[in-house]
């Protein structure tokens, strides 16, 4: 296993990981039942991904729960706080047809990933569609849901640049991914009588994004509330 | 004209009657469309109602430890375990539905503290085997109080209780594992998952309901084939199941007076303080106010996420004609 690739795991891993905390948030808390229901199960998904991405890696739990802030590699896009629903909805939007896209280009491939990506692509596609009909039902449904959806992707499209730079030891092109991320993404935002953010997509300390370990504020707490039982036990198992 | 001929007369009032006895004398399985009396139906619509509630209120004590679970495993059985819960929620609002609610006026009666449900979940979970205790303890009276609602006389209620059985019993395998593991861990670990058993053990006993001599519901869902076995009744078999299992498990119960009689072939078991029970139930638990508000704070931050659901459904309803 070399370096590069364990790099390249522990960055999709931990994109993996730190969404599914997030979604983890909601149980219990959503619009519906059925609501309650979908955000678990794609949590669930991608803590079934991550479980596997972060193995390749080393052990699952020493890197879920010993590592340092300044340590993780998921992008910025994953850590963002869920917000309203609108805030959540248009993470998910940005982030599954993002890792749809990914997910289908390591299937192709013959790394280590290939087997796991091509069971992800499946469970992906299903986030990427719920993702999506949220996003019409919300945009094109009343003033204030059509206002607070807005606001979202607005406020999240700074945080999308960052998924289509390189990752060392990823066999995947990313920058040439962002093409057709783009022409998903606004198609959708079309459909649902919003319109493509306009801003910067990466803020202005780019250099410093989260795949090299520099994250947002929120980050800290989210790993503070997530490893305090497990660091309060050293060595123990559960 | 209708209304005469839709209205039986009073022989055929009688005619029903004894249709709907002879079925529960058959041990039949009563279905939406029959004809039941409007007491049954009222009684069921309260039990199942109450019985939904408890499912989705119980989400929140466990959602509670998803955040902070201390391994990932620990946490993928979690988070699965109460999408589970919302799911039974699912099954038995849908089957109250059969019965001429709706799940709004349902939802809206657990809102407002016009039902209830299950008390047990108003008690906090303070440590992580309070987790692997509410699996063993509370997925286990839930089984011993559920499985006999397979054969309840109603159909919808008895068939969605056979799906919602097969999940609790993994949901009880999972907790008792859980608490294993606690058990046979570092001595703080196996302090915490005695600690949770302390305070779980008395409240799940009480969730079968007041002795079978104060039970004012008891008799007539016994003669309706609604209910299987009295109060008194499952919470003897619950504790002869648990007694060898808290053996198996390396921890004891809060209870001296728990012995084994031969003349009866039961555990001998202590007093059980039914003025706590009688207090939560009157709303002063532990959590009470918290799970209701935060339950009722959920459901007013999705608002705005249902009406633009509907009114998305709408306009594209009429678009398409
Ligand atoms: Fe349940
Ligand atoms: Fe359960």
């Amino acid at each position: 296993m070399t370096r590069a690739f364990k790099n390249a795991a522990t960055a999709l891993g931990d994109d993996a990981l730190v969404l599914a905390q997030r979604l983890g948030e909601w149980s219990g808390n959503a619009p519906t039942l059925e609501e309650d229901v979908a955000l678990t199960n794609i949590g669930l998904d991608l803590l079934g991904q991550a479980r596997f991405l972060l193995s390749l890696a080393g052990d699952e739990d020493e890197l879920a729960y010993l590592r340092e802030e300044r340590e993780f590699r998921n992008v910025q896009l994953v850590e963002q706080p869920n917000g309203d629903f609108a805030h959540t909805i248009a993470r998910q939007l940005y982030f599954s047809c993002y890792q749809e896209l990914l997910y289908r280009e390591l299937a192709s491939g013959d790394s280590q990933t290939a087997g796991l990506a091509a069971k992800a692509v499946k469970e992906v596609a299903y986030h990427r569609d719920h993702a999506v009909q949220w996003t019409l039902r919300l945009g094109d449904g009343t003033a204030d849901s059509h206002e607070r959806m807005r606001r979202a992707v607005d406020a999240l499209w700074r945080f999308t640049g960052e998924l289509f730079a390189p990752v060392e030891g990823l066999d995947v092109d990313l920058p040439a991914l962002r093409g057709e991320w783009l022409a998903t993404v606004s198609q959708v935002l079309e459909r649902a009588t919003l319109t493509l953010p306009t801003g910067p997509d990466r803020t202005a300390w780019a250099a410093g994004a989260g795949r090299q370990g520099v994250h947002t504020e929120s980050f800290g707490r989210m790993l503070a509330e997530m490893q305090h039982l497990h660091r309060s036990h050293p060595g123990a198992t559960w | 004209m209708t209304a005469i001929q839709d209205t039986p007369g009073a022989a055929g009032a009688v005619g029903l009657q004894a249709a709907f006895d002879a079925a529960l004398a058959n041990d039949e399985r009563i279905e939406p469309r029959d004809w039941m009396p409007d007491k049954y139906r009222a009684t069921l619509i309260r039990q199942i109602a109450q019985h939904a509630h408890s499912e989705i209120i119980g989400m929140q004590p466990e959602a509670n430890w998803i955040t902070r679970a201390p391994s990932l495993r620990r946490k993928a059985i979690l988070m699965a375990k109460v999408q589970d819960e919302a799911g039974h929620g699912l099954y038995l609002y849908s089957a109250a539905e059969t019965l001429g609610v709706s799940r709004d006026e349902l939802l809206d009666k657990l809102h407002t503290g016009r039902q209830k449900y299950s008390s047990i979940f108003n008690y906090p979970t303070l440590t992580w085997a309070d987790v692997g205790a509410i699996g063993w303890l509370v997925d286990g009276a839930a089984i011993t109080n559920q499985v006999p609602l397979c054969r309840c006389s109603y159909g919808p209620y008895a068939r969605a209780m056979v799906r919602v059985c097969k999940e609790e019993s993994f949901h009880q395998r999972q907790g008792f594992e859980s608490l294993l593991a606690l058990s046979r861990g570092t001595e703080a670990q196996h302090a915490m998952a005695q600690d949770a058993v302390d305070r779980w053990w008395w409240p799940s006993l009480m969730m079968f309901g007041p002795p079978d001599a104060d039970s004012t519901h008891s008799a007539q869902s016994m003669a309706w084939n609604i209910k299987r076995h009295s109060n008194d009744e499952l919470r003897r078999r619950f504790v002869d199941i648990c007694v060898p299992q808290a053996e198996a498990l390396g921890l004891t119960l809060p209870d001296p007076d728990l012995r084994w009689n031969e003349e009866r072939g039961h555990y001998d078991f202590g007093a059980i303080d039914w003025d706590e029970f009688n207090e939560v139930l009157r709303g002063n638990g532990p959590c009470n106010e918290q799970r209701l508000a935060n339950r009722r704070r959920a459901h007013d931050e999705g608002a705005w996420v249902r009406e633009a659901a509907f009114a998305y459904a709408s306009k594209h309803m009429e678009a398409k004609g």
